[in-house]
């Protein structure tokens, strides 16, 4: 992980070996913040399993915080869906 | 945050289940890490020992290679990167092991080859795991075999034999489709077919027709055919309806936004339910190692 940017409010993270998997759905927590102007992700070339991830904080929030606050985000839609799953598994009798 | 799971059919090797409520890149977040992010065992390195089979070292090597192999990944570690040897909590030994002969009882003038030949197809029931070190301690009642007994991976002759060691390791789909542990795993939105007007008749007829079985119901209300959306669920959205003039505009095909259908089919080495539990939690695994890597690194 490697950040450069500006000031801290718009910062570019380079996150190494990851693709879409966690790109596209980090994005999207990412978005769902409302202090985030700005945040998009790119595969800077297809050979390299690499992706450029940057994030623009309106104010004077650092950008920091919505990536951490986003990560964080799908971590627990993760774990909610994995309680869920799982609950569906058992059969009808043990459900209450 | 409205969100529910639902399983839909449970079969041995097959899941399906429907998640309703989830975002487009989470649902594609998990199909990928099912695809290509989820451990299975496979054979690895092969060494031959003899091969005096038709089929080329190599070629066996590939086949044996993409069989499956009934090792539950989560007992085993992932090899070090230089290791050449293999230590016993990351490697599975196999060996194969076979003679074709001419059967001594055949009749005289049969040319049935299963008459003439003893062993002359090799099987995958014919690979026989091989303990490393303390792996009887450690697994004293597993049976690492192949999923399937009866994948014909050569064919011999009389006199041919072949005699290879095997290594299986843990690997992940994104290095080679061999471990990848689903057949296919797959999703789709539901779909929602609405009808504008009321559709009668000889027309409710038609439309009957232009959709998948099972998903348009034709209904005897007060003397008159009248058509009604049974189950859309079971469409498969050809879009036969739009070749039709007089049925265009009485129809509306969309798709529900958040509801979407997995099929997820697994080759055997772990049950479908186990695979997608095990993906959702490989998601995490990579936020949080991300979020370790944030806490470590000093931002400057």
């Amino acid at each position: 992980v490697q950040a450069d940017g500006t000031d801290g409010n718009c910062v570019t993270f380079v996150l190494h070996d990851e693709d879409h998997t966690l790109g596209n759905s980090l994005r999207y927590m990412v978005m769902k913040n409302p202090d985030v102007e700005f945040c998009g992700y790119c595969i800077t070339h297809p050979s390299e399993s690499k992706i450029n991830f940057r994030i623009q904080t309106r104010g004077s929030l650092p950008a920091v915080e919505p990536f951490r606050k986003g990560l964080n985000d799908l971590m627990g839609v993760c774990q909610h869906v994995l309680n869920t799953f799982e609950v569906s598994l058992l059969p009808q009798e043990l459900r209450d | 945050q409205g969100f529910r799971v639902d399983v839909v059919r449970e079969e041995e090797d097959a899941l399906e289940f429907d998640m309703v409520g989830i975002d487009a890149a989470i649902a594609n977040a998990f199909r990928r890490i099912l695809l290509a992010e989820v451990p299975t065992m496979a054979v690895e390195k092969v060494f031959v020992y003899n091969n005096t089979s038709i089929v080329q070292d190599e070629i066996l090597a590939h086949r044996l290679g993409l069989i499956p192999i009934r090792a539950d990944p989560r007992l085993f570690e992932y090899r070090n990167q230089g290791d050449e040897e293999g230590t016993e909590i990351d490697t599975l030994q196999f060996q194969l092991k076979i003679k074709c002969s001419r059967n001594p009882q055949a009749a005289k003038e049969s040319s049935d080859p299963n008459e003439l030949y003893i062993n002359h197809k090799v099987y995958s029931k014919h690979m026989t795991w091989v303990p490393l070190g303390n792996q009887p301690d450690l697994f004293p009642d597993a049976d690492f075999r192949p999923v399937h007994d009866d994948i014909l991976i050569a064919q011999l002759r009389p006199g041919q034999e072949i005699d290879v060691l095997m290594h299986c390791v843990k690997g992940i789909g994104k290095d080679h489709a061999k471990f990848s542990p689903v057949a296919t795993a797959s999703y789709r939105l539901l779909p929602d077919i609405t009808l504008l007007q009321p559709v009668e008749d000889e027309a409710a007829e038609l439309l009957q027709k232009c959709f998948s079985p099972g998903v348009i119901e034709v209904q005897n209300i007060k003397g008159k055919k009248v058509a009604r959306v049974a189950n859309a669920r079971l469409d498969t959205f050809s879009r036969e309806v739009f070749r039709h003039e007089s049925l265009k505009n009485l129809v509306r095909l969309a798709r529900v936004r958040n509801h979407y259908i997995f099929s997820v089919e697994s080759t055997g080495i772990l049950p479908p339910d186990v695979l997608v539990s095990e993906a959702i939690k490989i998601l995490m695994g990579k936020c949080q190692r991300f979020l370790n890597e944030l806490d470590s690194v000093p931002m400057e």
